[in-house]
């Protein structure tokens, strides 16, 4: 609940609370000036939102690793060594100067890894190289005859049969009985019987470590973007996270290959898991929003990419529910922040669905055609992104500066545009970098 | 006479397709005519695929398929000559990198189109696909990533190719998300597939066949 009478407002009216309260952030800015670039910079964003034309095109290349390794830190320094990517974060900022601060969300926690045994990730030093940054181990994480279970409730499935396997240190779990036996008297005894066993004694030791770990991880991460908001005036650009149902279900728990086959063997089940997570989805989002008190929140999307479903099953199993998640959000005011990793060339007409309200929601693109993307999102939603993080690996600052200048020429006018990288940006070029934002400080103003 | 079996498996209806071999086993079917039938239902899953009217679980649904039928038909083969194999491909996800999807898939229908894989996995050290490649008398080379970082590893491993002086008889084929022409180049790879159909296609080319 983000006001008292937080009920009795309409969606549109959560939508102007939740982005005064961006817009006055209680950061004690370096200066008036800062404080006026920062208000300045939301604006952009908001008039991008809601399709006005903006002073000029807002800059929000997704920055992961890059400040670290601009600065000669190693990908696993970058993540362990809180201080010195503090000075990082800092030099990053204050060179660069981009409108939205670098995505913190991807300085993994690490550390709080080490001490859960985690499963899930690969992170430097632990199954990558110290020089590669974090990624996904994908594998059957929930098994193919266990989607009842999800359906009939997701938390003990969660608790009991999913963590256990992700999280070494949650192993023990598997013990435990469902919290939803706790109903009387007599039924309080057997359900704590295992807590007093070792392995679950231990279990719980060691996620008081982790929660340490993590309050660590998370002073340092608020406290780096605090400072570069406050010397800066650059504001973040998502308040929290969620994903679409099929992803979450794809990404994480029946991995890419185990959903594809799950899609011809129980597409029943698939569908129901899928109507199951919207609410949990919905629910994450908002009170992500709510506590960091930002409009947006991120949703990378990667399962309903080109290629990877025909069109026909992009409109049965991934659209019906992720769309249900944004309407869920805008509901209460959030604004989903849709990251649509690789192509969505063949999703422009499915995702122009006009029951999703107008300017309540950015679609940031990778791999798109942007003149298709304006054709079919302008006027409707503001979209952006599509610098190819290649060219800024690969390229030279002229040329970054070209591919910048005909973008803006060829789809940001007359705004409802923001000027992004396709990918989240680790290694790159850093005058390509330099290029890019310049470049789009300079001809975003002449749209 | 496994016409049907065609039809079956390239619909990627699984239990009746396996069903159906079962059947034809048990009254002394050819095998070999068993898995030519899933050939042809694996071109035509192919030029779906080509024709923009299948899809990535497509493509991997009828691996499973083919993969099951294999299993079956495999112990029946005994004494029947293997056919012979196109060329070698060494092939792997690059150094840094442990995605392995798409060089999954690559890998699946090379092997279905007749090469033979070997698979070096995810996380490849540049010397690793050298040496194999040497070892085996592999005539490509295919390298796949999806992360924009492991765009160097690509680089440095044509590099360590050509410095072991093997890239008379190598080629080398890239592929994954971050591949664009100007990658290619910047790597010095030889060509590139913007899926696993096209470098099927592209391996066939380079090694003379249709």
């Amino acid at each position: 609940m983000f006001t008292e009478n937080w009920s009795e407002l309409t969606p549109d009216e959560r939508f102007d609370v939740r982005m005064q309260a961006w817009m006055e952030p209680g950061v004690e800015f370096a200066s008036p000036g800062v404080r006026q670039a920062y208000q300045e910079r939301v604006q952009l964003f908001r008039d991008a939102i809601e399709l006005k034309k903006p002073a000029r095109v807002p800059v929000a290349p997704w920055i992961g690793l890059f400040p670290g390794l601009n600065a000669g830190l190693t990908a696993r320094e970058t993540y362990y060594e809180y201080e010195k990517l503090h000075g990082a974060w800092q030099t990053f900022h204050d060179e660069f100067r981009p409108d939205v601060l670098a995505f913190s969300i991807n300085i993994v926690p690490t550390r709080l890894y080490d001490i859960l045994d985690y499963h899930l990730y690969d992170w430097p030093g632990h199954g990558v190289p110290e020089d590669a940054g974090y990624q996904y181990n994908e594998k059957e994480w929930m098994r193919d005859d266990e989607y009842d279970l999800l359906i009939n409730d997701p938390s003990n499935y969660w608790q009991r049969f999913y963590l256990p396997r992700v999280i070494g240190a949650l192993e023990p779990w598997t013990t435990l009985a469902p919290f939803t036996d706790l109903v009387e008297g007599p039924f309080t005894g057997p359900f704590f019987i295992p807590f007093g066993t070792p392995p679950v004694q231990q279990m719980l030791k060691t996620m008081l470590d982790a929660g340490n770990a993590a309050l660590e991880w998370v002073q340092a991460m608020a406290g780096m973007d605090g400072a570069s908001t406050a010397a800066f005036g650059i504001p973040g650009f998502a308040g929290g996270a969620t994903k679409a149902p099929y992803d979450t279900l794809g990404d994480t728990m029946r991995g890419t290959r185990g959903l594809m086959l799950d899609k011809f063997r129980r597409p029943e089940k698939v569908l129901e898991a899928c109507e199951r997570l919207v609410p949990l989805a919905i629910d994450w989002g908002v009170r992500a929003a709510d506590v960091n008190r930002h409009p947006m929140v991120f949703i990378p999307l990667h399962k309903g990419a080109d290629g990877f479903l025909s069109d026909e099953d992009f409109r049965t199993f991934y659209w019906p529910t992720l769309k249900k998640v944004l309407l869920g959000l805008i509901e209460q005011g959030v604004v989903p922040l849709c990251f649509a990793e690789g192509g969505y060339n063949e999703r422009l007409a499915a995702i122009h669905d006009p029951e999703i309200p107008a300017g309540r929601m950015i679609w940031m693109f990778d791999a798109t055609d942007m003149k298709a993307a304006r054709e079919h999102l302008g006027g409707y939603q503001c979209f952006g992104g599509n610098v190819p993080g290649a060219l800024l690996t690969t390229g030279t600052a002229a040329e970054t500066e070209a591919y910048v200048k005909q973008l803006i020429a060829d789809v940001a006018g007359p705004g409802g545009f923001i000027l992004g990288s396709g990918i989240v940006i680790d290694e790159a070029r850093a005058d390509c970098m330099k290029a890019m934002i310049d470049a789009g400080r300079r001809y975003g103003s002449e749209i | 006479m496994p016409h049907e079996l065609t039809t079956a498996v390239a619909a990627l209806r699984e239990k009746e397709a396996l069903a159906l071999v079962d059947r034809l086993l048990a009254e002394g079917a050819d095998p070999v005519g068993i898995i030519d039938a899933c050939k042809q239902a694996m071109d035509i899953i192919g030029e779906r695929f080509a024709a923009g009217q299948a899809f990535i679980p497509e493509l991997i649904m009828a691996g499973e398929i083919m993969r099951a039928i294999t299993a079956k038909v495999t112990p029946h083969l005994s004494g029947a000559p293997g056919a012979a194999k196109r060329a070698t491909i060494v092939l792997g996800t690059v150094k840094g990198d442990i995605h392995d999807i798409g060089k999954d898939i690559v890998a699946t229908m090379l092997d279905i189109a007749g090469f033979d894989v070997v698979d070096l996995g995810v996380d490849v050290p540049e010397v690793r696909f050298v040496e194999t490649a040497r070892e085996r008398q592999a005539q490509i080379i295919a390298m796949s990533c999806l992360l924009t970082s492991a765009l160097e590893a690509m680089k440095r491993t044509v590099a360590a190719a050509a410095e072991a002086g093997i890239r008379g008889e190598v080629r080398i084929m890239v592929g994954g998300a971050p591949i664009t022409e100007q990658v290619v180049a910047y790597t010095g790879a030889d060509g590139w597939g913007k899926d696993a159909v096209a470098a099927v296609e592209l391996a066939k080319a380079w090694t003379g066949g249709a």
